[in-house]
């Protein structure tokens, strides 16, 4: 449409978007809640943590494999971020504790032509991320929510969290990454939601 | 790329109340392409200086009525869209709309073999949509429904899913009240757990595809105890409708 289209008798409650410098940390069409929403497509795996590995894989030299307790000695750290949900839910300061992916990566040699990062969880689910859009600080493998262990629902034992893109990228139930060539669609990816999914650029949606 | 899911003007065709708090919308789309039963439609309401919200809502309709679809909203006291559309909209307003959206948590007729859907509250929507779908599509594969609601006057679609249960089709209801029953009530009382579903599931057999709909702790207690009686995670599908849905 060219001409922005007016609801009749829309006002809407901006009240509740309280000062400008929250205002501004909420991408076009999202709006604040407090609670934290649950969303999946399936039942929540249990995998017990005895049996519950981290792997890199694909165009690395070694492939590499952790336990649950070697994951818990690596280097973390705290995270407060901004979580938006294509579902329209934003929640704002949401504190982590988790694995930075560059982090991770120290561990292997990754071959030059690595381009795309695939996460793959408990259940089947995976989700695609170009590598540079993961590096630097980007994203994190979290175990803690709010000071205490993730909970299942939320993705624990441990999920990927990548806050510059909406939340189905941040797999739940992660048990390791595959270094690609190639981008190859993820779970939502292939349904018809966006392959890189900026919040900021509103990209929801194939097409967007 | 794949053709983008523009906004189009959707013209309120009809209004129709469910119960007290959750109301019906008919629009008619310019531009439908359909939908499959499952699917959901966003929405977008612009005031006068610009400000703007979304929110999705599950299509409550058949595919066999485009390009008419109807949505089915709960008021949300405190929310910012639903008391909009509940006591502004009427029929004739025009409200714009992009779909159809979701891929995952979709039901058709082609496919075969007994279906278990088990819904919360307003999480019957969806729900409805594939009902209704497989009523209209002449489809016989045995399916229930089990309905989670308050009290006997939240139960959304009541009338429509007693006479659906009625035409021996191999659809049947069966509901559970878990708040406030009536004098002489004979469906379930309480929250929905695994024995319930496994009597509900029974005559269905363990290939069942399940749907899932309801608020996260209904949608986690009716999925995990489907795990537990032995069904297959890959034949759950599950959608949250959260509080958060204003």
């Amino acid at each position: 449409m060219t001409e922005r289209f007016v609801t009749r008798g829309f006002v809407g409650r901006r009240s509740s978007g309280g000062p400008e410098d929250v205002a501004s940390r909420i991408p076009p069409g999202q709006y604040i809640t407090r609670d934290f929403p649950v969303l999946s497509a399936g039942p929540t795996p249990r995998t017990p943590l005895e049996q519950w590995t981290f792997t890199i894989q694909g165009l690395v030299k070694q492939p590499l494999s952790w336990s649950w307790q070697e994951f818990q000695a690596l280097p973390a750290r705290e995270w407060t971020v901004d979580i938006s949900c294509v579902t329209k839910w934003t929640k704002l300061d949401m504190h982590w504790r988790g694995v930075s992916v560059d982090t991770l990566l120290e561990g292997v040699e990754i071959d030059d032509r690595a381009a795309f990062m695939i996460a793959w969880s408990d259940g089947g689910y995976t989700t695609n991320l170009p590598l540079p859009d993961v590096l630097n600080g980007q994203a994190f493998v979290a175990y803690e929510y709010d000071g205490a262990p993730l909970a299942p629902e939320h993705g624990g034992p441990a999920r990927l969290v990548v806050p510059a893109r909406y939340f189905w990228k941040s797999a739940k139930w992660i048990r390791g990454i595959r270094l690609q060539a190639e981008d190859e669609p993820g779970f939502w990816e292939s349904l018809g939601y966006h392959n890189r999914g900026d919040q900021w650029r509103e990209e929801r949606y194939s097409g967007d | 790329m794949a053709r983008p899911l523009d906004w189009q003007l959707a013209t309120v065709a009809g209004v129709h109340d469910e119960t007290d708090a959750v109301r019906s919308f008919s629009l008619t789309l310019p531009a439908w392409t359909g939908h499959r039963p499952g699917q959901h439609v966003d929405l977008r309401l612009t005031s006068e200086d610009g400000y703007s919200v979304e929110r999705s809502y599950s299509i409550a309709s058949e595919p066999e009525r485009a390009p008419e679809v109807d949505i089915t909203v709960e008021r949300i006291p405190d929310g910012e869209v639903s008391p909009f559309l509940h006591d502004v909209v009427v029929p004739g307003d025009r409200l714009e709309v992009r779909g159809p959206i979701g891929g995952y948590f979709v039901w058709e007729a082609s496919q075969p073999g007994p279906l278990l859907l088990v819904g919360g509250g307003s999480g019957v929507v969806p729900l409805m949509a594939m009902i209704r779908h497989r009523a209209r599509a002449g489809a016989m594969n045995p399916t229930r429904l089990l309905l989670s609601s308050r009290g006997p006057g939240e139960i959304i679609y009541r009338e429509e899913l007693d006479r659906l249960s009625a035409t021996q089709d191999g659809f049947q209801v069966a509901h559970t009240l878990t708040r406030e029953q009536p004098p002489g009530w004979s469906g379930y009382a309480r929250r929905i757990d695994e024995a319930m579903l496994s009597e509900v599931l029974d005559p269905l057999g363990r290939e069942a595809r399940v749907y899932i709909c309801g608020p996260t702790a209904l949608v986690e207690s009716a999925a995990n105890a489907l795990v537990r009686i032995g069904l297959a995670p890959s034949q759950i599908r599950t959608e949250r409708f959260g509080p958060t849905g204003t």
